[in-house]
């Protein structure tokens, strides 16, 4: 679908025209991420994560295809192939941090592309299932990085995957047997690494799957947008190619002189110094941490330490798996009829003093030791993050006055929509 | 109807919560927050050597001296307990050494071989194609010969702990004396028989003896700074990032250009946008 006054693909080379009428694949192209895809004119900088995320995961698939090719998944070895990739295979240390650090940069973009959605509450009909499609992703994110942190067999990825696998353990009746079943053994070995590192392989692929269902939901209804008022004409919109690709290219540069310098010049600092420490069952670590980008969930993981009717353990399980499920029902939990944080005053107020310091700090005491004040610090982050979208925004959706929104786009951006005011007759403002 | 769930949910999860932080919040008030322990009061962060290292910063890079000084004091010093078994004798060549030169010092080494006439296990000197061998058959060598402490391999030491070379630095020149503060605040504490009092390790107590006792324990070549223990400790901490790091310099090279051509490409790409856009950008009309 599109917008009447959408571009059409008209090609003028006969080779073109030939391969129009055989496999109108240039077609699909050119609807999807070119001139055929008309885009709201306004769109902040706030809309390129999206783009960011997918160059991330092409990143991530083209690194770990070459890193596959010279690792092998047994546990007697693969602690010593991951060093032989650092220092004899050609380029083989640029491969492993731009791929460990690609994971860090891609979680940080689609982080920031989910908080995006958070605040112009872009999973609002009609793009709930972009939304829920987004979260699937997200989860299979999780599984592909958390499997990828194993595969290296240094101390953090075996005392990782034993807590994290434990956490199934947790379930009554069932719990042991499947996680036994899981790792096929008690404790990760060769049998996990091994269904680990072919998993991790296969999950990338399903993952861009998605994000082709993903992108294929959001053309239905078309890109939201800051006022979040739906596109009405044609001077609301600017064509994807070349207003976008060239905001799009300019955002991904930036980015792309953060990742170089993190992966040239401390391609070290998100990750943990333990894993330099070759898995040994029989020691172990101080502090286990999973990567910096599970530290909100395994800080609500930590937070229950009180057996209410459940074990803390369950508490914990089910409170972390909660925290991201919540984010499926957000469409139908937030009932405002205004779309962007920018005219909704009480659920601004909440995202930037609420949301936004509760994750900050569930981000910083997800890293911290089991101890006083940071346990007490996560119980009160973890109490707020689900006050915050089960209960304050369903209510506050339905008590707050908006402010008033523009009457469309092109008003937003020009002040006026002169099409709009002096009917169909009046010159395009564009 | 599903607000209401929603609301329900939300505020059980919150409750449950609250009533760890209220348990959690109550035993702080009635018993402290935790003891303070002489691990967490006597324990120092890791200082680099003064000066830092050649390294440090985003432009260091290796000092080929020092690297041949520290490799000296790994051989005579720490290759008695530790291996080093990421690192082929090759690899030398990396620090300055000749070809000639990697091959004199591999074969100064003695690494396990194969009788070629009867199949027997046997020994050999090194050829430059060989890794560093262990000094121990076994874990269970090594930790009868210490102990009961195995001593780690050096190869990503300074990669695997918090502080990296700095950390190596202090701890080799960080043994001292029980101090008597120490002594007076937390009379419980002691060094048991056969571990070495360190404020620079986790637990405080070491079960590596002092490696570096003496000044000029190692004698180096003519030109080379005197082998302090501190100056002996900074160069086998540097030669160890070496070993951990071995790319550093090829990284940080190509690291420079690929900056320089990212912040090339991205100015061109913030004119590319500014011009496209150029038409399009509001003007005004009220």
């Amino acid at each position: 679908m599109s917008f009447p006054w959408a571009k059409q693909y008209a090609p003028t080379n006969p080779f073109m025209r030939w391969m129009d009428e055989k496999l109108p694949l240039p077609r699909l192209v050119y609807n999807a991420v070119g001139a055929g895809y008309p885009v709201p004119r306004n769109l902040s900088y706030m809309w390129n994560f999206g783009v960011l995320a997918g160059f991330f995961l092409v990143l991530q698939i083209v690194t770990g295809v070459v890193l596959a090719m010279h690792y092998a998944s047994d546990a007697t070895v693969a602690f010593g192939k991951v060093e032989h990739i650092m220092r004899d295979v050609n380029w083989g240390w640029l491969m492993r941090y731009a791929h460990a650090n690609g994971a860090s940069f891609f979680f940080i973009v689609v982080y920031l592309h989910i908080f995006r959605g958070f605040y112009y509450s872009s999973y609002k009909a009609p793009r709930e299932m972009i939304w829920l499609l987004g979260v699937v992703i997200f989860l299979l994110m999780m599984a592909t990085a958390f499997m990828g942190y194993v595969l290296p067999w240094g101390q953090m990825s075996f005392w990782g995957a034993k807590v994290i696998t434990g956490l199934f353990g947790a379930i009554p009746l069932i719990g042991e047997p499947l996680q036994v079943w899981l790792l096929g053994g008690y404790a990760p070995d060769d049998a996990a690494l091994n269904r680990f590192f072919s998993l991790h392989f296969l999950l990338p692929f399903v993952i861009a799957g998605v994000v082709i269902l993903h992108i294929w939901a959001l053309h239905i209804p078309g890109s939201s947008n800051p006022t979040g008022v739906e596109v009405k004409s044609e001077s609301d919109t600017v064509p994807f190619h070349p207003y976008y690709t060239a905001k799009d290219g300019f955002g991904l540069g930036v980015v792309l002189i953060f990742f170089t310098i993190m992966t040239f010049f401390a391609p070290n600092m998100l990750g943990h110094p333990d894993n330099y420490i070759e898995a040994n069952p029989l020691s172990t670590p101080a502090l286990i941490v999973p990567e910096w980008y599970f530290y909100p969930f395994y800080a609500i993981l930590r937070a229950f330490t009180f057996d209410f009717i459940l074990p803390a353990k369950l508490w914990g399980v089910l409170a972390m798996f909660a925290s991201i499920l919540v984010w499926f029902f957000l469409p139908w939990l937030d009932k405002s009829p205004v779309r962007s944080g920018h005219y909704r005053p009480l659920f601004r107020k909440f995202f930037w003093f609420g949301l936004i310091p509760c994750m900050a700090a569930l981000f910083y005491l997800g890293g911290a030791h089991a101890e006083e004040p940071y346990i007490m610090l996560s119980q009160i982050a973890t109490a707020y993050y689900f006050l915050h979208f089960l209960v304050i925004l369903p209510i506050v959706s339905s008590i707050e006055r908006p402010d008033p929104l523009p009457y469309s786009i092109t008003e937003a951006v020009l002040g006026s929509d002169r099409k709009a005011v002096l009917g169909e007759n009046a010159e395009p403002a564009v | 109807m599903i607000r209401i769930i929603a609301i329900l949910v939300g505020l059980g999860f919150t409750g449950v919560v609250m009533l760890a932080f209220v348990t959690g919040a109550w035993t702080a008030a009635t018993e402290g927050m935790g003891e303070e322990t002489a691990e967490h009061v006597f324990h120092e962060e890791a200082k680099g050597p003064e000066g830092g290292f050649s390294f440090d910063g985003p432009l260091g890079n290796w000092d080929y001296a020092q690297l041949q000084r520290g490799y000296q004091v790994y051989r005579e010093v720490c290759a008695a307990c530790h291996s080093l078994k990421y690192v082929a004798f090759r690899d030398l060549a990396q620090i300055g050494y000749t070809e000639g030169q990697v091959k004199a010092l591999a074969a100064e080494w003695v690494v396990p071989g194969i009788d070629p006439d009867t199949g027997e296990t046997t020994t050999r000197p090194g050829l430059p194609t060989d890794y560093f061998p262990s000094p121990y058959e076994n874990n269970i060598a090594a930790a009868a010969a210490n102990n009961n402490a195995i001593p780690p391999d050096l190869s990503l030491m300074t990669k695997a702990r918090h502080g990296g070379t700095d950390y190596v630095y202090s701890l080799l020149t960080g043994y001292e004396p029980l101090p008597a503060e120490l002594r007076e605040e937390f009379p419980e504490f002691e060094t048991p028989e056969g571990l070495h009092f360190n404020p620079y390790f986790a637990n405080l107590n070491l079960a590596m003896a002092p490696p570096l006792t003496a000044d000029g324990q190692v004698t180096y070549a003519e030109g080379n700074p005197d082998p302090t223990i501190r100056q002996m400790a900074a160069d086998v901490s540097a030669f160890l990032y070496w070993t951990a790091e071995p790319k550093l310099e090829q990284r940080r090279q190509t690291g420079l250009w690929f900056l320089v051509f990212m912040l090339f490409a991205t100015i061109l790409a913030w004119f590319s946008k500014k011009q496209i856009w150029s038409a399009v950008k509001p003007k005004r009309e009220d």
